[in-house]
């Protein structure tokens, strides 16, 4: 990409936050990953950066109902060193076999078909990591986590991040980043939302938020104004 | 008394069975007997007494540890016996000669080295009460008469036949199962074995079972059933002395056998070819492949069942109701007797235990607060898939054996 060209951008940056008009165009084509011979900046989050944040939040002994808990990893952890009673839930058959040999709890559910199964309250709570954004009816499965647990915790990528934004401004091509790696025709996310998408619903629908925590510029820390332009990702402490 | 190398060069014809000199074989195997109930004693049955002797056949692999906390009881299905792995070394004098080309039945798991590791667990089966493999069933003699017991052979229960392993296990000095594994209608007793023994199961695998029998599978064996009584041969029972029901008991298998295929794994199979290109048609019939198939199953079957086994046991299927017999009609009210980890395993093709009702089963126990799980494998074998699918069997099974509690 030519450097020139992309002098425009500033004003717009600064609009956004004067911080990033501050940075040098080097700096925002390598965060963008046009650059093959820089580093890029930041890496993008590990899988399952939210697991040591779970981890500390719950209570010895809880109950915790895990969506797409895949090969059952946090549960294990959790029950292991939380004494939680752990419930795997997980769609995929090889997944399922991980969890089984783990010693983890798991039943096959597809998400999509609800949590209908599931009584009231009976998990105190309920965790969706990196799924919402993957099902047909997300608002539905909130709705259910919030009735099946007294606490949901959920996570997502963030589709505000400034680099989505400017991937998307600058190449005109549905953004492909460290963080959302995939092509339009490859990709699991059929409902992507920003964390401001996100923070609306959770007040028009008078849902607490007891905790928030997002990945940024390579750090987990709890959520700050202005984080819908700099969270890669969001985990979120549900509560009606 | 024949153990000579020729028959163990003839015994094992299919090339997937490890013969009995394979290091992965159970090798030779002998049924034990025990009597768990003597002769002039009796003991409760859910439908009323049952005097004695109540003798129980069943055969172990494996060492029992000091410690005697390796023990896996596997339960068997409606035609299945205390055979589950290996050889059988008396075959032909205990004229079982059925056996002679076949090991156990869950061979395919069972062994040093294979899913069920005999190296590490101790395994043990038992045939049933009413079946007519060793235990005492309608063809035993009846004490009180002299003769066999026939249709005066007391109404057994699933409830029953765990009871009596229970009653086995105190003989064997083994206060605690390591696991309890059954599929089809072993996996109502492994389930069984959950609530009416919580506190002396580890684990539970339930393959292809529900907590009943659907309204289907209670159609499918009422013709069976009528099949057996409506043979010119059945006489109420009282057969023993004259011919058996065998057309009867062969169309019951027959009626059976479909239950137990799909109808993708029958097309698969047989399509719709036919066993011998004729030039005039009858309306005999009798020229699809399928119906030649059904036809040896159910011939080969009658020379190693009995008619009246086939009735108490197929009675005590239909009448199996877990959440009558543990929650007043309430399955989740039953679940929560358990105690141990449950994993139930479904098949996708199984039209006799289907998924929907697995999973009713899992979800029950979830409902409940027990930590369940629940899969269904994909598979066109129906609901023979759990003694056919070795791998992903194979693979729940040693997992969910060896996983510790984390």
């Amino acid at each position: 990409m030519n450097q020139t060209s992309m002098e425009w951008l500033r004003p717009l940056l600064a609009k956004l936050d004067p911080a990033l008009a501050q940075l040098s165009l080097t700096e925002i084509s390598a965060a963008l990953g046009y650059d093959p011979d820089s580093d890029g900046g930041p890496p993008p989050p590990p899988l399952r950066w939210e697991d040591q944040i779970i981890e500390q939040l719950l209570p010895q002994g809880a109950s915790v109902l895990d969506l797409g808990c895949g090969d059952g990893q946090l549960l294990a952890g959790l029950m292991t060193r939380k004494k939680v009673h752990g419930q795997g839930v997980e769609f995929d058959a090889a997944s399922i076999f991980g969890c089984v040999a783990r010693g983890v709890p798991v039943l096959q559910i597809d998400l999509d078909r609800g949590l209908k199964e599931f009584a009231d309250h009976s998990f105190d709570y309920v965790v969706l990591e990196e799924t919402l954004q993957t099902l047909r009816k997300p608002v539905d499965i909130l709705q259910e986590m919030l009735r099946v647990g007294r606490r949901g915790i959920v996570s997502f990528p963030n589709f505000a991040h400034w680099k989505v934004r400017l991937d998307l401004l600058l190449r005109g091509r549905m953004p492909v980043t460290k963080g959302l790696p995939y092509r339009w025709y490859d990709t699991p996310n059929i409902h992507l939302m920003c964390l401001q998408d996100f923070l609306d619903w959770v007040q028009q629908h008078r849902v607490k938020v007891q905790q928030a925590h997002v990945y940024a510029d390579g750090q987990i820390r709890p959520l700050r104004d202005g984080d819908n332009l700099y969270a890669e990702q969001c985990l979120l402490v549900l509560e009606r | 008394m024949n153990d000579s190398t020729t028959t163990l060069k003839t015994r094992a014809r299919r090339s997937d069975d490890d013969p009995p000199d394979s290091p992965r074989s159970v090798g030779w195997t002998e049924a034990q007997k025990a009597i768990v109930v003597p002769l002039g004693q009796s003991m409760a049955l859910e439908k009323g007494p049952m005097a004695g002797p109540v003798e129980i056949e069943f055969e172990t692999y494996g060492t029992l540890s000091p410690a005697k906390d390796n023990a896996v009881l596997i339960t068997h299905a409606l035609s299945g016996d205390a055979h589950v792995a290996g050889w059988d070394k008396h075959a032909e004098a205990a004229a079982r000669t059925y056996r002679l080309k076949h090991p156990g039945w869950w061979d395919s798991v069972i062994g040093p080295g294979k899913a069920i590791d005999t190296n590490r667990w101790f395994v043990i089966c038992s045939n049933i009460l009413g079946s007519c493999y060793g235990t005492t069933g309608p063809a035993s003699i009846n004490p009180a008469t002299g003769k066999p017991y026939g249709m005066s052979f007391p109404v057994v229960t699933v409830s029953d036949w765990v009871k009596i392993q229970a009653m086995l296990l105190d003989q064997l000095g083994i206060a605690r199962l390591h696991a309890v594994i059954g599929g089809s209608l072993g996996g109502q007793q492994a389930l069984e074995w959950t609530l009416a023994y919580p506190d002396r199961v580890d684990r539970a695998i339930v393959f292809a079972a529900a907590h009943r029998l659907s309204t289907q599978g209670v159609a499918f064996n009422a013709v069976g059933r009528q099949a057996i009584m409506t043979d010119p041969h059945f006489n109420n029972g009282d057969y023993y002395q004259t011919q058996s029901p065998i057309h009867g008991l062969a169309v019951a298998r027959m009626m059976a056998h479909i239950t137990y295929l799909s109808e993708e794994g029958m097309h698969q199979k047989f399509g719709r070819r036919m066993k011998l290109e004729t030039s005039h048609s009858s309306a005999l019939g009798g020229e699809f492949e399928v119906e030649g198939y059904l036809d040896y199953q159910g011939r080969s079957f009658v020379t190693r069942f009995d008619a009246n086994s086939y009735l108490y046991v197929t009675w005590a299927m239909n009448h199996y109701d877990a959440a009558s017999r543990w929650g007043g009609g309430d399955l989740v009210e039953a679940c929560r007797r358990i105690q141990s980890r449950v994993l139930v395993c479904s098949f996708s093709s199984d039209w006799l235990y289907t998924p929907g009702q697995c999973r009713e089963l899992a979800f029950a126990m979830c409902k409940a607060g027990k930590p369940a799980s629940y899969i269904e494998v994909p598979s066109h074998y129906g609901h023979d898939a759990f003694l056919v699918e070795t791998e992903p069997v194979g693979r729940l099974l040693s997992s969910f054996l060896e996983g510790t509690r984390p």
